[in-house]
Formats: C-alpha cells, sequence, structure tokens
C-alpha cells in the first residue's frame, strides 16, 4: 500500500531554496488532506544540522542522505538515491521544486518509477485520492488542469508560486546510508555567478529590454538593487549580447512570478509576456505609449528610462532609507 | 557518430493559442506548427558534430503526417534521415509514454549520441529527454550549452540555477539542450531541395515491437484547459515631469499596491 507524502527538499551548499520550503508546505497541506504523515528527504553531504530545520515546516520524518559523494548535484547518483528510498516508502505523493535540479530529477525518476509527473505545477488539489495539478502549457497562454493517477504522484512545484507556512513537525531524523550506485558521469566543476539572486526565486525583478541600446545596465541594475530584487533581460537584450542566457525571461527564457515586475524598454511581445504574465504586479516604463507591454501592466509611465528610472531608484531609497 | 535527434513540431511561439470545443485540447486551424526552438538547437549540434566527427544524423519524431513537414525542415538543414512514429493508439500520449516509443524505436540501433531540447514548448514537460535515457539505461547531461567528444567520452557544460557546472559522460549518452548552446542554421535552397529526396522512414507501433497494451493507459490525463485570468490595462501614471512621475509611482506601489 503506498502510503504518505514524500517531499524533496533542494539544498545547495548548506542553504535550501526558497522553493523546498513551499513544496514542504504544499506537502503538509496534502497530506493533512490524505490524512498521511509528511517525510523530508535531504541528500547532499554535511547537511544533518541543516535537514533538522524541516520540522518546522511539518515534516513527521527527516531522512538524510549525508554522503561525500552526494555534494554536488549530478544525475545518476541522486537519481540511484532516492530511487532506492522510494522504492523502500512507497510513498502515495512525491513533493519537490521545479528548479532545474527539481526538473531534471523528477523527470529521470517519473521514468524509473513509472510515476506520474506533473511539471511547473501552480496549485493542487486532492480528488478522491488522487492530485490535479494546475500547470502552465504553451508558455504560459493555457493552463491544464491534469489528472495524476497511479503511484506515486509526483508534483514538481514552480517556484514563487505557492505560499511558504511554517507548522510544527516531529522531525525524526533517520539517516539514510544506501550507496550511490554506478556512475556514468562524473562531476568536473563548477562555476556560480556569485551574489546573484536567481531569477525564479526573486520577489522582484527590473528587466531591461533593447531600449537599454547597450550593454550598459547600471540604472536598471540599481534599482533592482534598490528593491532587493534581480535583474532580467529580453530575448533582443541576450541576442544581441548585453545579458547572459540565464537572464532571459519569457517563453524560451524563465518563467517568473514575481511580486513586482519591472520592465524598462521592453515592448511586450507575446513571447516576454509568457514569461512573466503572471508575476503579481507589473510596471512597464517605455517611451512608445502605444506599446503593448501597456496593456498587461499594472502602471504605466511614458518616457525616456534613463530619465525614469534613476529618479525611482531614489525615490525608492528615501522610502526605504 | 551515429547521432539521433528527438524533434516534436509545435505551434509557432507567437501564436495565440484558442482551446478547442471539447475543452482538453487546443484548435489547430490556422495554427503555424514549427519544429520545437530547443530541437532546433539539437539538430545545429548534431550537424557540427557530424562535421567534426563524420557518421549520419537521424531525426525521430513521434506525431501525426503533419510533423513530416518539420522532418523535412530537418532535412533541409542537413539532417541525412527521418523516422516518424505515427499510431492511432498514440492519440493523447503523455509525456512517459513518449518516451517509451522513442527509447523502443532507438533500441536495436546502434548510437553514440541522442540529443533532444529540455522541453517541447508546448507542453512545457521537461520530461522526454532524461525519460528516454532512462529506459534506454544511459547517462543524461541537461540544459547543454558546450560540449565536446573526445576520446570516447563527452563533456558538458551545463547551466544549473545560478551558475554552469562542467561534467564528463562515457557514449552513449543522451543531452538535452539549453539556449546558448548554438546559433541554428537556416535551411538552405539546395538544402531544400535535397531533403526532397532524403529518406523518410514511417512507423507504427508493430514495427517497433511495442502494441497498446503494453504501452498501457497514459498515467496523467488532461481534464481541462483554461485561459489564465486575463491582465487588464492598469493606469499611466501621469505627471508634467520625469520626476513627478517616479514620484507618483513609488507612491503609488507602496500605499496602493503595497508591494513595496
Ligand atoms: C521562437 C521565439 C522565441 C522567443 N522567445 C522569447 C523569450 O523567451 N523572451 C523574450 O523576451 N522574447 C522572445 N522572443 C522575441 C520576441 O518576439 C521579441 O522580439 C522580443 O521580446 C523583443 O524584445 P524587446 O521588447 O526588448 O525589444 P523591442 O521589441 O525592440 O522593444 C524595445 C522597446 O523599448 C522601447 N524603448 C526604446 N528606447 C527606449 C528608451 N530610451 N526608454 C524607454 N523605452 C525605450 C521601445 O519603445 C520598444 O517598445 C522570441 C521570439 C521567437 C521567434
Ligand atoms: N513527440 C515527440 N517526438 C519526438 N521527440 C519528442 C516528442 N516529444 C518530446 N520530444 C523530445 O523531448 C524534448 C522535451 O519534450 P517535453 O518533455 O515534452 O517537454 C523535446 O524538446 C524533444 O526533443
Amino acid at each position: 500500500m503506498s502510503n504518505g507524502v514524500i517531499a524533496i527538499a533542494e539544498q545547495a551548499d548548506g542553504v535550501f531554496r526558497k522553493v523546498s520550503y513551499e513544496a514542504l508546505s504544499e506537502g503538509k497541506r496534502i497530506a493533512d488532506a490524505l490524512g498521511q504523515e509528511l517525510t523530508a528527504v535531504v541528500l547532499g553531504s554535511g547537511i544533518e544540522a541543516l535537514s533538522a530545520s524541516l520540522a518546522s515546516y511539518g515534516a513527521d520524518r527527516i531522512l538524510v542522505a549525508d554522503n561525500d559523494a552526494l555534494s554536488e548535484y549530478v544525475t545518476d547518483t541522486y537519481t540511484h538515491v532516492l530511487g532506492e528510498i522510494l522504492a523502500k516508502e512507497q510513498p502515495a505523493v512525491v513533493i519537490t521544486g521545479a528548479s532545474t535540479q527539481g526538473k531534471d530529477l523528477s523527470a529521470r525518476l517519473s521514468a524509473r518509477l513509472g510515476a506520474s509527473l506533473a511539471m511547473d505545477v501552480v496549485s493542487i488539489r486532492v480528488e478522491d485520492q488522487n492530485l490535479v495539478a494546475t500547470r502552465p502549457m504553451y508558455g504560459g497562454k493555457i493552463l491544464a488542469d491534469t489528472l495524476l493517477l497511479g503511484s506515486p504522484q509526483m508534483v514538481v512545484i514552480r517556484p514563487n508560486a505557492m505560499t511558504r507556512t511554517e507548522s510544527a513537525g516531529a522531525g525524526v531524523i533517520e539517516r539514510i546510508t544506501t550507496d550511490v550506485g554506478e556512475r556514468q558521469l562524473s562531476f568536473v566543476e563548477k562555476k556560480l555567478e556569485t551574489g546573484k539572486v536567481e531569477l525564479t526565486e526573486a520577489d522582484v525583478i527590473v528587466s531591461g529590454g533593447r531600449g537599454m541600446g547597450g550593454d550598459d545596465y547600471a540604472v536598471v541594475e540599481a534599482l533592482a538593487e534598490a528593491l532587493g530584487g534581480a535583474v532580467g533581460a529580453s530575448r533582443s537584450a541576450v541576442d544581441e549580447g548585453w545579458r547572459p542566457a540565464s537572464d532571459q525571461v519569457g517563453q524560451t527564457g524563465k518563467v517568473v512570478s514575481p511580486n513586482l515586475y519591472v520592465a524598462c524598454g521592453i515592448s511586450g511581445a507575446i513571447q516576454h509576456l509568457a514569461g512573466m504574465g503572471t508575476s503579481k504586479f507589473i510596471v512597464a516604463i517605455n517611451r512608445d505609449p502605444d506599446a503593448p507591454i501597456f496593456s498587461k501592466a499594472d502602471y504605466g509611465i511614458v518616457g525616456n528610462l534613463f530619465d525614469i528610472v534613476p529618479l525611482v531608484t531614489e525615490e525608492v531609497k528615501k522610502l526605504k532609507g | 557518430m551515429e547521432i539521433y535527434v528527438l524533434l516534436k513540431q509545435v505551434p509557432a511561439t507567437d501564436s495565440q493559442i484558442r482551446i478547442a470545443d471539447d475543452g482538453v485540447s487546443i484548435r489547430t486551424d490556422d495554427l503555424r506548427l514549427v519544429i520545437n526552438p530547443y530541437d532546433e538547437f539539437a539538430i545545429e549540434e548534431a550537424l557540427q558534430l557530424k562535421a567534426i566527427h563524420e557518421g549520419t544524423v537521424t531525426v525521430i519524431s513521434v506525431g501525426t503526417d503533419k510533423t513530416q513537414e518539420a522532418i523535412r525542415s530537418a532535412l533541409a538543414m542537413g539532417a541525412d534521415k527521418g523516422i516518424q512514429i505515427e499510431d492511432p493508439a498514440l492519440a493523447g500520449c503523455d509525456a512517459l509514454t513518449t518516451a517509451k516509443v522513442i527509447a523502443a524505436t532507438l533500441q536495436p540501433l546502434s548510437f553514440d549520441l541522442v540529443i533532444a531540447g529540455h522541453r517541447a514548448v508546448d507542453d512545457d514537460n521537461f520530461q522526454v529527454g532524461p525519460a528516454v535515457a532512462e529506459y534506454l539505461d544511459i547517462p543524461h547531461i541537461p540544459f547543454v550549452i558546450q560540449e565536446t567528444v573526445a576520446d570516447g567520452k563527452i563533456t558538458c557544460h551545463r547551466t544549473i540555477d545560478g551558475g554552469t557546472i562542467v561534467l564528463e559522460s562515457s557514449l552513449p549518452a543522451l543531452l538535452t539542450t539549453q539556449r546558448g548552446l548554438n546559433e541554428p542554421r537556416l535551411p538552405s535552397l539546395p538544402g531544400i531541395m535535397k531533403a526532397k529526396s532524403k529518406p523518410l522512414e514511417v512507423k507504427g507501433l508493430a514495427d517497433i515491437g511495442l502494441d497498446a497494451e503494453t504501452l498501457g493507459e497514459p498515467l496523467t490525463r488532461i481534464l481541462s484547459l483554461n485561459l489564465p485570468p486575463e491582465r487588464k490595462a492598469g493606469r499611466i501614471i501621469e505627471g508634467e515631469s520625469p520626476e513627478e512621475k517616479a514620484v507618483a509611482l513609488v507612491e503609488a506601489l507602496h500605499g496602493e499596491a503595497r508591494v513595496i
């Protein structure tokens, strides 16, 4: 009999991703609806103390696979360890975050376990002991209600889409000592863009498009910093080589839903809107009063971004001052 | 090198998507269909690898006969052969079923590398590539932005949240593409002419040793498609000067919207 909800909590370099807390909170809600237990699973190296903190998100048990060989995410080792854990636990539901790691791991695991999977889910409900997941398709132009069958049922939730709720759980730690399996992939090196807020997890994003006119993003960066947010870009700006591909927001870039999205010098093409249309609040700054972005923005300012944006930054600083 | 590219035909990204009367599929009349943008990266990368290591580039697509247009475009870009899998039993199949079909097609063939997109921009599943690799029991590397093949190994740079990592894998392996990998070429006119006579095999489930029963019922089912809530145009912040507009915007964001 399958039983229980397993939330896979992703950590990188000793810090949990924000979406991991969202996955636990949502996992707890589903577990309560099913009348079952919530178990958190953490993989990594030197992570036991960190893992204990998940008790405050409702975890009844916390399974910790602490192993030097798991210090970096590599698909084959992580899939092997999780595959063993899930085969033993036989959960009804597996929930995790749709980070790049979560998407990759869950896809491979779903095939290994023969599990139904819904990717990039924005809301979940329980119907007759099965999950119905709402997820964007066609780059966010459509929302699909998808019924999951069989067991386990895997839901991979979009960062920033669900709320993080603390609740006390017993948090009993169990150490997992399974081996990491046969390795076909080897980790060579990692390069981090230091100090950058990951776009998909940012509360505020300030994006610059072709209207930036070049690779000098100082005005946009200053506003992002004042708001405690991240810098994004349109595809045109990326194509021009002004910004790295990892900054691209849109149907073929990152899909983001921050509390506040500020589009500077972005016209609002359908592919761009697909990537940021679910932002809670949108501000557009564009010198063309007919730019399509204004029809999606909560507030718009018509004007030259190089005049407006620095003044907005100043006002924000005064307010936060 | 024997390279296989997994290709899906999808609506062009500038399409307006309309829900069909059945409520669970989309209207396909007037829809412009193209090669999934991430699969274009896959074709381009395969062609560049072939230019270095020689061999063959074969495109595999599961879909209806419409899909042949997309396969022909890939052949026009320079791929050598196409395989189209079509079967009535595959209508409405989910990602894992598609992956099983592709894996069954590849199983008897000899290959060094399979390249897929990291997602198809219609269903946005992010699932078929890793699932094919799992069924074939070969390693996969997702979100690849750079690769080199040497000494029977492939070294890949892949994106992660907040950076990149470098991984090495034995071959055969499967890669999924990420933006930044390359700039896909456009089909040339002679390429388009040549494509017409390149081999395109059409196979059904029986040809790849599968049947509807073995595949089973899909584990996911779309109950309904809905349009996201329409965003309404908000308010243009007016003002005599840029200063006034900036002040009014920040006031509104703080007082009215309460987002800062
Ligand atoms: C297959 C495919 C996939 C795509 N995927 C994406 C995607 O993921 N993301 C994406 O963004 N696009 C994507 N696109 C591209 C998309 O169609 C648009 O071309 C792109 O979004 C336009 O970028 P932009 O708004 O920066 O540039 P433009 O459309 O050129 O707009 C620039 C805007 O800046 C304004 N402006 C200029 N100077 C100033 C100034 N000084 N002050 C204020 N405003 C100014 C102009 O009025 C204009 O509205 C894709 C296209 C295709 C074909
Ligand atoms: N029907 C299909 N035929 C061939 N390849 C496919 C098909 N569906 C998906 N793929 C491949 O799998 C990738 C990811 O698709 P998806 O998991 O559907 O988002 C695509 O970019 C293709 O390379």
